[in-house]
């Protein structure tokens, strides 16, 4: 099996690792010290603040 | 004495929880204030600071509502914090923070511009955690989630979602994971290596790695699943892949498991996944007794153990010895041990130990065998706290990024005359605060000359921001005694207690 053919996962270790950052700013500046390539999201929470809401919006792909 | 409360909500204000520990804590020590919290309005959030009488009557918040709240002396004192508070959350930011990168709105937004994303890192209130992890994968990404405070429906629904479309989804709760080199959330700075590691337990993977990375071996990934990955409901999803993508790595010769004892059905099957991997295994189920294992599998009780069998056979800190150690300390007397945790698995590793040398031991975080805290008397036994437990981090960081969760509790401890030995952690690494050492010196110094002995030991790395050694001085000059493992360090404090008693 060549690599191309193996689930993504199984890829992962091989790759360079790029990160989405939501949530705690501190770990941005961790990954660049790394020379890891990072974007923060400026995050709030969606749907208002409503949890539920929000894990439905999401579910729906919105 | 006039109690007041006063509270400010800022509709759709977000600020990650360390930034809002930081502003709290300018804030609870302004003049004349009893208590203070700024906090996220989650239902959560709204419950803690209710209980605590915080919120003024009929407040109405939201999850997107920043609220600080004040409770003091006074009316003027109050207005005085809340004010101050206002003044700092809206200080123009610095050049640097003017001048940082581009930030997208969303995880949609961010992909779209910058497609060689892979893996999402998601730290935000565990109420919006799935949702957050959802839209990740719903775009190809592989998601580390360090939240806690998700349901298992969501766990399972999500890992399910993942393993559907050939995804990673290590957590949620998960607090560590080395991909690549690439620290993910609590991390260290470790030596690159042909050890991997699938860890579902933060602190316990911390350990290992670290144990490895010092002892001149390397890490090549250190993958986490989060600490229910293993239970029956969860079936372990993360860590059957995880295994597979060992299996496939050329970088990876040996692989360390680290748990809790898994559910028996969920051991059977990862057991034999292990079974059939090319790779030779180290299983560290942490308080379970010997398992059956496959021929390419070795069991240890121990983190230290572990990391010894990944080694080869390697010792670790063979010229500490507990005994000679403990023979050269003045006898107190005194016989009893307790534990102040950091990490729940070097509090777990304790318990074993303690155990294991007959001591009678109750824990909040207790593992099989061990009596649990505030369930029954634990009168006359030692206590080893987990304080990253949930009874201590509701509503505050992890004593890990905040060290003065344990402040309390250590006070108590440096005082109380039936302790022969109070036992520490300290935990380094990317992600950590930034001298916890200098905090612990800090409480050590205002201790009586019969305190109990300061028995710690230091979970990191030279290469860490805070560097491993500069650490083990500092705790040193404050009288710490300081081990080179968390289990050497359980290990001199039982033999403290029995050279008392002698």
């Amino acid at each position: 099996m060549t690599d191309q053919d193996r689930p993504q996962y199984q890829q992962l270790l091989a790759r360079k690792v790029e990160v989405v950052n939501v949530g705690l700013e501190g770990f941005v500046k961790d990954l660049r010290d790394c020379d890891i390539g990072v974007v923060h999201v400026d995050w709030k929470p969606s749907a208002g603040g409503d949890p539920q809401m929000a894990a439905l919006l999401a579910k729906l792909g919105v | 004495m006039n109690v007041v409360v006063l509270n400010e909500v800022r509709k759709g204000f977000y600020l990650d929880s360390v930034a809002l520990m930081r502003l709290s804590r300018e804030v609870a020590g302004s003049p004349g204030v009893i208590e203070a919290a700024l906090m996220m309005g989650t239902p959560s959030n709204a419950a803690i600071m209710r209980n605590a009488g915080l919120l003024e009557e009929g407040s109405a918040i939201k999850g997107n509502d920043l609220v600080i709240a004040v409770k003091a002396e006074s009316e003027a004192a109050a207005r005085e914090a809340l004010d101050n508070a206002i003044k700092s959350l809206d200080k123009p930011k610095t050049q640097g923070e003017a001048q940082a990168a581009w930030r997208p709105h969303s995880i949609a937004a961010a992909v779209k511009a910058r497609p060689e994303i892979n893996l999402a890192l998601i730290s935000v209130p565990g109420e919006f955690a799935a949702a957050e992890a959802r839209k990740a994968l719903n775009r190809g990404l592989h998601v580390l989630m360090f939240s806690d405070n998700v349901s298992l429906e969501d766990e399972l629904s999500l890992k399910q979602q993942a393993r559907a479309a050939g995804l990673l989804m290590m957590g949620p709760d998960c607090g560590t994971a080395v991909i690549g080199g690439a620290p993910l959330a609590f991390a260290n700075k470790l030596t690159r290596g042909r050890i991997g590691i699938v860890g579902a337990s933060g602190t316990g993977t911390q350990e290992i790695s670290c144990l490895i990375s010092e002892a001149g071996a390397g890490i090549s990934h250190a993958i986490g699943v989060g600490g229910r990955d293993l239970k029956k409901d969860i079936g372990g999803i993360t860590t059957l892949m995880a295994i597979d993508a060992f299996d496939a790595d050329p970088e990876t010769d040996h692989v360390v498991l680290i748990s809790k004892p898994p559910h028996p059905d969920v051991a059977k099957s990862v057991l034999e996944r292990i079974g059939r991997s090319r790779k030779s295994y180290t299983v560290c189920f942490i308080g379970a007794s010997e398992v059956q294992l496959p021929p390419n599998a070795r069991f240890s009780p121990t983190l230290k153990g572990a990391a010894e069998l990944a080694l080869g056979h390697h010792q670790i800190g063979a010229d500490f010895d507990a005994n000679a150690v403990a023979s050269r300390l003045p006898r107190s007397g005194r016989g009893g041990i307790e534990g102040l945790f950091a990490g729940g698995t070097l509090c777990a590793e304790a318990q074993v130990i303690l155990a294991a040398a007959g001591r009678k031991v109750a824990s909040n975080a207790a593992i099989p065998g061990v009596l649990k805290l505030g369930v029954e008397p634990s009168g006359g036994r030692d206590r080893l706290i987990d304080l990253g437990d949930d009874e201590y981090t509701r509503g505050r960081p992890h004593p890990m990024i905040d060290p003065s969760v344990r402040d309390e509790a250590l006070r108590a401890a440096l005082k109380n005359r039936d302790l022969s030995v109070i036992l520490l952690d300290l935990v380094l690494g990317y992600g950590a605060h930034a001298d916890p050492a200098e905090h612990l010196a800090k409480i050590a110094a205002d201790r009586g000359p019969d305190a109990p002995v300061l028995v710690a030991s230091v979970v990191g790395t030279e290469q860490d921001p805070q560097g491993r050694s500069a650490q083990i001085r500092k705790l040193e000059q404050a009288g710490f005694i300081v081990a080179p493992s968390n289990a050497q360090a359980c290990e001199l404090a039982v033999a403290i207690v029995q050279n008392a008693g002698r």
